[in-house]
């Protein structure tokens, strides 16, 4: 069970506004995050992994503290480890496309089947500068896959794949979120394209 | 024909380059992270080099060194090292006067990279140091080369701050640029000549070199 429940100010347009959640997630859900622009949805995910902190609030993921102002605890986001796609997709220029996956894991069998669900399995030896918007993204969302995270927290992973691409991608992914039980927290522009896949919804305004 | 000048001052270059990037890359990593009024104020000092005649740095460097007093007395008593009028003065006005030349390019480089790179690194359980040295470092490459370059080719033209602090000592501190001022003065032209030659050769070769690196990095197909 992960629980979350923050406040955090947020800097907007038109003077500043505070973004407040107070959320249970069941494990092995999938819930699609969505709202206007600037209502706080990246920032939500990123309260989450611990790229940003709130101002109060406290966060637990299956009976682990991750957050707790009121006590001053606060993981890095290396401890909690939770799998990050981001907007921007992040990814490393100096490394070719199974070098990312080989930075994030060692399980050789693991990064063979990732690359097959990507349908990145000729592109291994590429650069992302070499590799089209669509399998930046891909390669963004296998390399967040690649560690096998409990919770994985993806930002608009969809919105460069052309239709095809995103049935098939998003088929793969049910399979190994069901299979590794990880709850996942999809923020999208587009809520319709998550029909098949959340089971949950979070409406941030 | 004295070769000694421009061995000494390969010598200096290479020394104070190795020193100041095992320094400068720390600092700049650190620069780049965040401001504060601390930050400001030491990047403040660390750029002051930049514009300070080199003069003004070598007589304070002077006065704060010498050996009758102060902080140069306690260094020669306790450890037996004196900074004036030695190589080892020389190599300490070098990293201060090149500092910039090292710490300007790379701390910028730092904060051109998007955050979310460090972050998804992170993200995947890397320490930082680990982050740092296979994710941020390869990608500031060719930054790092530039303030190489530059911090060596700087060295090599050092005159004022040299001269204050180390004289000219032949073979412990009269380094290419004082003997090429030394051999003006002595009329012999024919020496100011070869120095300034080999020191312009030198200095053109690895100019074009980090220009020409740099060009093709960006021109690269695939690796």
């Amino acid at each position: 069970m992960i629980s979350i429940n923050i406040e955090k100010r947020l800097k907007a347009y038109h003077g500043q506004q505070v973004l407040k959640i107070a959320r249970q997630f069941e494990p092995g859900s999938i819930t699609k995050i969505y709202g206007p622009s600037g209502a706080g949805k990246t920032t939500f995910l990123k309260v989450i992994a611990g790229f940003t902190h709130p101002e109060n609030g406290n966060i637990t993921v299956d009976g682990v503290t991750w957050l707790d102002t009121a006590s001053k605890i606060n993981l890095p986001p290396q401890k909690r480890m939770a799998g990050f796609v981001f907007q921007d997709y992040a990814l490393f220029p100096n490394m070719t496309v199974h070098e990312h996956l080989a930075y994030a894991t060692s399980d050789k069998e693991w990064i063979e089947k990732l690359l097959a669900i990507g349908k990145l399995e000729t592109l291994t030896s590429h650069k992302p500068q070499f590799l089209s918007g669509g399998q930046q993204q891909r390669l963004a969302i296998l390399r967040a896959l690649a560690i096998k995270p409990e919770l994985l927290l993806m930002d608009e992973p969809f919105s460069a794949l052309d239709p095809e691409m995103k049935v098939s991608l998003i088929d793969n992914l049910k399979i190994i979120f069901k299979e590794a039980g990880t709850t996942v927290l999809i923020v999208s522009h587009n809520p319709q394209e998550l029909e098949n896949l959340a089971d949950d919804e979070l409406f941030i305004l | 024909m004295d070769l000694n000048p421009i061995w000494l001052t390969l010598k200096l270059a290479g020394i104070t380059t190795v020193l100041l990037l095992a320094i400068g890359l720390p600092v700049a990593w650190w620069l780049s992270k965040g401001r504060s009024v601390f930050k400001v104020i030491l990047e403040a000092i660390i750029t002051m080099p930049l514009v300070l005649p080199p003069s003004v740095l070598g007589f304070y460097l002077l006065l704060a060194f010498s050996p009758q007093h102060g902080v140069g007395k306690w260094l020669l008593d306790t450890f037996n090292i004196q900074f004036v009028f030695s190589f080892q003065g020389l190599v300490l006005a070098s990293m201060i006067y090149s500092m910039p030349f090292m710490i300007g390019p790379i701390k910028s480089a730092l904060q051109q990279l998007p955050v979310s790179l460090s972050q998804a690194s992170y993200s995947l359980g890397k320490t930082k140091w680990q982050t740092f040295l296979k994710v941020l470092l390869p990608n500031i490459r060719q930054s790092l080369l530039t303030a190489v370059v530059l911090t060596f080719a700087h060295t090599l033209g050092e005159f004022g701050v040299v001269l204050m602090i180390g004289g000219n000592i032949p073979n412990i501190t009269r380094v290419a640029s004082i003997a090429v001022y030394d051999s003006v003065e002595q009329m012999d032209y024919h020496s100011a000549n070869v120095y300034s030659f080999i020191l312009f050769a030198i200095t053109f070769v690895m100019v074009t070199g980090v220009f020409v690196f740099n060009k093709y990095q960006l021109k690269s197909p695939l690796e």
